[in-house]
């Protein structure tokens, strides 16, 4: 695991090769067109790819040989009488036909559901393919929650996003997403029934910062060695959670940098450590005092660590979105809106830079080659 | 029967495109229709799940802008040329 970088970015899939511990350019796929999010299915070694055609819609590709040759599959569709929100309440507020309008996540099912694969979109919805990819359901149980309508909303985009994907390595029928500006939500039987999980945290955009939904978490992950453990860079901060996302605690740094974010990644064997990659708040949305840095905590949030070896300490205004930060064994890498490619070999301890002129990356995921 | 013409740009997705290629049908959404038959799938890049013209693709039928972006409803002559274009946008 982990020989090679696949890239979503505004201008391609691109990817990188480790060759003799050293690693290099490989090749590009998709020329000039935006890729939302890139990864290579662990089970099946098949490459999945998100495309967003500026004019042509939202597309998906799939290759069966690293990339030489792709093929486009149809992509999620909802179903006839689905609608979506648009506006806001008590203003504009009205429902038109649900459309898809972003691959958010392309994510694998259990390792015991060799055809299960789930995407993630915009308008907020989880698809389900048991078919290998071939075909794509929505997720009726969750898209039918009642507070949707109210309480699911864009952030920075028209439409609430369904980013984050947790399938439970323990029990595959248990899985836990996150909705950008909706909430976390739980299943414990397959998709059938869903739990809100946003005890904890907190949204400094509603009028009830504790309300119960509309919550912003950014990206979410599971810790693989605990997974009742979650980890989210949320709008408002990062949180944990050590009983599956019942309650969850704000780890953020109150004077920052590690508050504001968009990544999460969390260590496979520790539940306590994981790395965010800060920016100033919503506002702002440009590297803190402009200098580069990646926190890492190893005792579960209680405190972080600012590492910065390598990375540029002035003049940067690179910010990492949520896809875009991930890790392999002790190596992490992250890509940037302004197209730099960072790597460490050393959990974070010193930075190198791989590409310094690329298109703005999108997603950044470690395959095996 | 109607001829239609198509952006270059749709030649790297559908690269045996053939420009000016006739079609059978008396709307625009039967052109559409037509095409997909010929390349399957090209009819999802024109059109979004519910039918409408994508935002960003603009229709032209001869020198004039399709009316019915919804339904494709508009009517096609024999001797006209359908143009399927990319709306210019963004940067």
């Amino acid at each position: 695991m982990g020989d090679l970088l696949i890239l979503g970015t505004r201008k391609g899939l691109l990817q990188y090769e480790r060759h003799n511990g050293a690693w290099r350019y490989k090749s590009e796929s998709f020329r000039a067109q935006p890729v939302s999010y890139a990864m290579r299915d662990p089970r099946t070694g098949t490459l999945w790819a998100g495309l967003d055609h500026g004019h042509w819609g939202q597309k998906l590709h799939r290759s069966d040989d690293v990339g030489a040759m792709w093929q486009e599959v149809p992509v999620p569709v909802f179903p006839d009488g689905a609608v979506q929100s648009v506006g806001f309440p008590g203003g504009d507020r009205r429902e038109t036909p649900a459309k898809l309008s972003y691959i958010w996540i392309i994510q694998p099912g259990g390792a015991d559901q060799p055809e299960r694969l789930y995407i993630g979109t915009e308008p907020g919805g989880l698809f389900r393919s048991d078919d290998g990819g071939e075909s794509f359901e929505l997720v009726q149980s969750l898209w039918d929650r009642s507070e949707r309508s109210e309480w699911w909303f864009g952030g920075g985009r028209d439409h609430p996003g369904l980013c984050s994907i947790c399938v439970d390595p323990r029990d595959s029928a248990h899985i836990v997403v996150g909705i950008s500006c909706g909430g976390v939500y739980e299943t414990h039987d397959d998709g059938a029934t869903w739990h809100p999980r946003n005890s904890g945290l907190y949204a400094d955009f509603l009028p009830d910062p504790t309300s119960e939904f509309g919550h912003d978490p950014h990206f979410m992950l599971m810790s693989p060695s605990n997974p009742d453990v979650l980890w989210q860079q949320n709008h408002c901060g990062v949180f944990r959670s050590i009983d599956s996302g019942k309650t969850w605690k704000n780890i953020s740094q109150p004077e920052a940098p590690a508050y504001f974010g968009f990544p999460i990644a969390v260590d496979p064997h520790d539940a306590n450590t994981a790395w965010v990659v800060p920016a100033i708040d919503s506002e702002f949305r440009i590297a803190v005092d402009r200098a580069l840095c990646v926190c890492r905590t190893e005792d579960g949030g209680n405190t972080w660590a600012a590492l910065r070896n390598g990375l540029p300490q002035g003049a940067a205004f690179d910010v990492v979105f949520r896809h875009a930060l991930d890790l392999s064994g002790d190596t992490l890498a992250f890509g940037t809106t302004t197209g730099n490619l960072y790597l460490s070999s050393d959990r974070g301890e010193s930075w190198q830079c791989l590409g310094g002129n690329l298109p703005p990356i999108y997603s950044v995921r470690f395959a095996s080659a | 029967m109607p001829r239609a013409r198509f952006t270059s740009h749709l030649q790297k997705f559908f690269p045996t495109l053939e420009q000016g290629i006739t079609v059978q049908g008396d709307t625009v959404a039967d052109v559409v229709q037509a095409l997909d038959a010929r390349y399957p799938g090209i009819a999802s890049y024109f059109v979004d799940e519910r039918g409408a013209l994508r935002k960003h693709v603009n229709v032209f039928i001869g020198d004039e802008f399709v009316l019915d972006r919804t339904t494709l409803a508009d009517r096609v002559k024999e001797d006209q040329v359908v143009f399927f274009m990319q709306a210019l946008s963004g940067g």
